[in-house]
């Protein structure tokens, strides 16, 4: 071993590894940054195999930066924030030089001439980054199996999706296969997965975080955010990529709290909203006991728990179907086999060639919302359903609006259901939306929201809690989650 | 039924897709069901809802001000030696399913 350093397996259990535990280790020479990524890799290559939530491994950029940080480390400077951290990203974040697929088979050969945002500000605080996360193709599905490569399965049970479109991240962190992972959420794509897997997933507000580099679905609706064992380091991991960038004009000019310290604030005298819309039917009724003991949990601590009404939340799928797969078509349009990507070997025409090369390397789900959201923008039919979706994400919006103005977060769940089967809703794609019931309007309206686990089914299956506050105000939400997560 | 066979065949072709016989007929189906579940928001009255294209019209706008100067807080000084600079030929290119080494390269254009 490097230095004649110990393996971390040696002194410590991974599932016990948070980003400070990580750090510290390679601070104090515990062991390298070179042997705890290695340590990570022999944990990929035993555990991953029956899992699949790895689609490339990055480990010379791995090592290299693990050297970095493990020199700063001899030297006794002090590391960055995520010094030796190893993390994984979902493969819809553009890598230099390291294949980046978005799940899809159109981007099989892909190899990034540039960094996205994100990703680079990580690895600027010192995270290695170990490799590209498995996810439903172009982050378009609830339970990974829209990915051209693999299913991901769920490491609680193997016979269950671990979510999506996030699947890969979630697995990996649940699986002890990487200590923290950056996902995408557009309509539920991180809290989903994380409350499948038993983790902790932040999506911020809109604009929060870059999405230079992000492969656009729905760019109005895209955001990037961790996915983490604890509420502490998905707080340290958003505190490392918020912020403005000058290559993301979306991206908020708004000073970035210190999270960490946030969190810790006790959350005595807040007021928490509950919403009737949220627990209503079509929620498990496991999932609906925990929901409950979780919002006790948060009245015995001090919250001041009060009721509110969303009362458009029944028209937030239809909504979402709509802005979402109208901007997929837009974004989609580029992937037409001319300066990367698959091309159709057999054309005769440039016509031919476009259409041959996505018709024979998009899957089934991305082909549907390219077809949906092409017929939504169509003449004749832009008004019925492209504006006037829009005119309800208005509407949507107010509910969110009017709500904080009573109250400063409010608890849901974050799935209708824990972790479904594989295969029980492939046949289906209204009943697999569906599984987005909660989540799709915190993107639509722009708001932040966080999954935290609160309890298990009889099955030993997770539940996720879902906080949703207000533009820009994550900070509450690490505190309500915080403590949800010391309770749980 | 609202989407038949030959709407799917036009969106299709908007959409530069073909679509083989047997997934032309299974998107019939599925564009069925969920336009049947989107209708729904139809029971809603939105003659006088502002359209919402952005989430940060929500935030950051300056309401004094007018047309794209309300979006101040997302646009930069227009420097003039501010460009980026672009990917080098090489590096552009390599990605490419066909190049010459200077352009793309595709199959004929026009067709006849």
């Amino acid at each position: 071993m490097a230095n004649g350093q110990r393996r971390i397996t040696d002194f410590m259990n991974l599932d016990l590894l948070t980003i400070d535990a990580a750090r510290s280790a390679v601070q104090e020479r515990k062991t390298s940054a070179a042997a705890l990524a290695e340590s990570f890799y022999a944990k990929i290559e035993s555990d991953d195999p029956k899992i699949g939530a790895f689609l490339t491994l990055s480990k010379e950029r791995a090592l290299g930066k693990a050297s970095e940080m493990d020199a700063l480390a001899a030297k006794g400077e002090k590391l960055p924030p995520l010094g030796g951290v190893p993390v994984g990203i979902k493969d819809v974040m553009v890598t230099k030089g390291i294949r980046t697929t978005a799940g899809s088979k159109i981007l099989g050969n892909y190899v990034p001439p540039y960094d996205c945002t994100a990703v680079a500000r990580l690895e600027a605080a010192g995270a290695v980054v170990l490799g590209k996360l498995n996810c439903d193709e172009f982050a378009m599905g609830s339970s990974n199996e829209n990915s051209a490569w693999k299913p991901v399965h769920n490491p609680r049970d193997l016979a269950r999706v671990p979510g999506g479109s996030s699947g890969g991240s979630a697995a990996a962190v649940a699986a002890d296969m990487a200590v923290a992972a950056l996902g995408s959420d557009t309509g539920g794509s991180i809290r989903q997965p994380a409350s499948f897997c038993g983790v902790v997933g932040m999506m911020p507000t809109y604009g929060r975080v870059s999405r230079y580099g992000l492969i656009a679905f729905a760019s109005s609706l895209d955001h990037i955010g961790p996915l983490t064992k604890t509420v502490k380091d998905a707080a340290i991991v958003l505190r490392t990529i918020a912020g403005r960038d000058p290559m993301d004009s979306t991206s908020a000019d708004v000073p970035v709290p210190d999270y960490v310290a946030e969190l810790e604030k006790p959350v005595r005298g807040l007021r928490i909203g509950v919403a009737k819309e949220y627990l209503g039917e079509g929620l498990d009724k496991e999932v609906r006991n925990a929901i409950e003991a979780a919002i006790q949990n948060l009245a015995k601590q001090g919250c001041e728990i009060v009721q509110v009404s969303l009362p458009h939340t029944k028209y937030a799928i239809p909504t979402y179907y709509i802005v979402a797969t109208a901007e997929a078509s837009s974004n989609l349009a580029r992937f037409d086999g001319v300066r990367y990507g698959y091309r159709a070997p057999d054309a005769r025409t440039l016509s031919e060639m476009y259409r041959r090369s996505r018709d024979q390397a998009f899957g089934a789900e991305v082909k549907r919302r390219i077809m949906l959201g092409t017929y939504a923008l169509s003449a004749g039919y832009y008004d019925a359903y492209y504006l006037k979706a829009q005119k309800v994400r208005t509407l949507l919006t107010r509910d969110f609006e009017e709500a904080f103005k009573k109250v400063d977060a409010i608890v849901a769940p974050t799935s209708p259901t824990a972790a479904f089967k594989l295969g029980e809703k492939t046949d289906d794609p209204l009943a697999m939306y569906l599984a987005d019931i909660y989540t799709v309007t915190a993107d639509l309206a722009g708001i932040p929201g966080i999954s935290v686990p609160c309890g298990e089914t009889k099955e030993k299956l997770p539940i996720g809690l879902q906080i949703l506050g207000r533009h820009f105000d994550e900070s509450t939400l690490f505190r309500v989650a915080h403590a949800s997560e010391q309770a749980a | 039924m609202k989407v038949t066979e030959k709407d799917v065949a036009y969106v299709a072709d908007l959409g530069n897709l073909e679509l083989t016989a047997e997934e032309r007929t299974r998107m019939v189906r599925d564009l069925n069901s969920i336009l049947d579940h989107i209708d729904s928001l139809s029971e809603l009255d939105t003659a006088n809802v502002q359209p919402m294209a952005q989430v940060s019209d929500r935030y950051g706008v300056d309401q004094s001000k007018q047309g794209s100067e309300r979006f101040a807080y997302a646009s930069r000084e227009d420097v003039h030696e501010g460009l980026r600079k672009s990917l080098p030929h090489d590096v552009a290119l390599k990605n490419a399913p066909d190049s010459d080494g200077t352009f793309f390269k595709v199959p004929k254009v026009i067709e006849r």
